[in-house]
């Protein structure tokens, strides 16, 4: 038997669940996909003494476009759900193409977008894309509502604004803007495996790859994803050509202020992370092109 | 709520009820209870992917089950393959190609195998290299694996 003992609970409504996680609080762990929190518990570096195994609330597993275009998905949500998903493929490219790189399609099978989210691996790709499309997280409580923006939602290493007695129920991503164009990179040593570091660029760029506005986020750079300001500042207003992409390897290097671990050393997460950003950006050009010839 | 619970479940065509601790992972329910021990246990965390099963016609990591999560649901193991002394194609094809040479991989690389060619009849070399890339092996250096599940496509 390799989890320690717990209680377990398996409510089949939402508020049941909430009652149990204002009972029992931060004794309490939600259970929902369980392809980070089985591990934790496995080798017994989680030790939650209530298990809230959410996985009977089917209410939390849908996706649904807004008359305006915005996407809310259930956070219960299996990234598979997701990936497979026509409507996210038509409406939401960059989020159907980014969820094959969450891990292997085994791990997908369960995972859920919630339980990647409010883990907050500062490594995993869903926080920075949630960050560089300006997503909002709906938390319930038994007491009440309210959502926050995924710009204040990542504090440090797997640390979230979420109190213990609160559950995501909800991740809404604003319209996707018909000029957007897209790019995302990430070096890994596995396919599947996390990254080690990664970048997601969100342009809005003209016919000439003139860049209106940017949006990159960096992951695997520090304890949560990040908006390297300077570099944005840099590409608005610009063609980006060849230069413009050296320049901006160059100001991601100087601005990123990463950690060293097992995986990678700092020196290399800074030069590495310039390099993927000039990739995302190149991407997101690209794409662009491929759009104009139809 | 208590630490027991009961639950009943399908396995390989079989149904099954039996009271569990809710802390035994579904793997070890699969090799412990029920005396599955086809399923392989490499790393219990969801990194090797020896212990994959199929759970609703879906591949996941049985060591990252609880058994009670496993309640109403109809699993496939490595042993509802073979039809009596008949391998499954995929089997055939591991044997032929030598697939395997010690084995502790192989049932997690049969079961990834077959919910890929569920899904995608025909895949590319490159697909079926994606599709195993959550699973180690460390014999084969993955080219014979490659070649089986390339020789079983369509058969599956």
């Amino acid at each position: 038997m390799k989890p320690a003992p717990f209680e377990y609970f398996a409510p089949t409504d939402i508020s049941e669940a909430l009652d149990l996680l204002a009972r029992y609080s931060d004794e309490a762990k939600i259970l929902a996909g369980g392809q980070s929190l089985m591990p934790l518990m496995n080798m017994r570096l989680a030790r939650p003494h209530v298990l809230v195994d959410i996985n009977r609330l089917t209410a939390l597993s849908h996706i649904s476009l807004g008359t305006d275009g915005a996407l809310a998905i259930g956070a219960l949500t299996r990234q598979r759900a997701i990936e497979r998903a026509s409507l996210v493929q038509t409406h939401y490219p960059l989020l159907a193409a980014v969820m094959p790189a969450l891990g292997h399609f085994q791990i997908r099978n369960r995972g859920t977008i919630g339980g990647s989210i409010v883990h907050a691996d500062p490594a995993a790709e869903l926080p920075a894309v949630c960050l560089a499309l300006e997503a909002e997280f709906v938390l319930r409580s038994a007491v009440g509502q309210r959502t926050v923006k995924a710009a204040d939602f990542f504090r440090t290493y797997l640390t979230t604004a979420i109190e213990p007695v609160e559950m995501l129920v909800d991740v809404r991503f604003p319209p996707w803007q018909a000029q957007w164009r897209w790019g995302f990179q990430e070096i890994c040593r596995r396919e599947g495996d996390f990254a080690l570091v990664g970048a997601v660029a969100v342009l809005q760029l003209d016919d000439d790859a003139m860049c209106r506005a940017a949006r990159l986020t960096m992951f695997g750079v520090g304890g949560t994803p990040v908006r390297p300001q300077r570099a944005e500042d840099m590409l608005s207003g610009q063609r980006l050509d060849a230069r413009v992409l050296d320049q901006l390897a160059h100001v991601v290097a100087a601005e990123l202020e990463p950690d060293s671990d097992i995986h990678a050393s700092a020196e290399y997460r800074r030069e590495v992370g310039g390099v993927v950003a000039r990739r995302a950006v190149a991407m997101a050009i690209e794409n662009a092109g491929r759009r104009n010839e139809r | 709520m208590s630490a027991k619970q009961t639950i009943r479940l399908t396995v390989n065509g079989r149904t099954y009820e039996q009271t569990v601790e809710v802390r035994m992972t579904l793997a070890d329910f699969l090799r412990e209870e029920l005396n599955l021990t086809g399923t392989h246990l490499g790393c219990e965390h969801g990194i090797c992917g020896a212990c994959t099963i199929l759970f609703d016609g879906e591949a996941v990591r049985s060591c990252l089950l609880l058994a009670v999560q496993a309640h109403g649901a109809n699993l496939t193991t490595v042993e509802g393959l073979a039809q009596g002394e008949e391998l499954h194609p995929l089997q055939r094809a591991f044997h032929e190609n030598h697939g395997l040479q010690c084995g502790f991989c192989t049932p997690g690389f049969l079961m990834t195998a077959v919910a890929l060619l569920r899904e995608t009849p025909s895949p590319t070399e490159a697909q079926v290299r994606e599709a195993i890339s959550g699973n180690i092996c460390r014999c084969t250096g993955y080219a014979p694996i490659v070649q089986a599940i390339l020789q079983a496509r369509g058969g599956g």
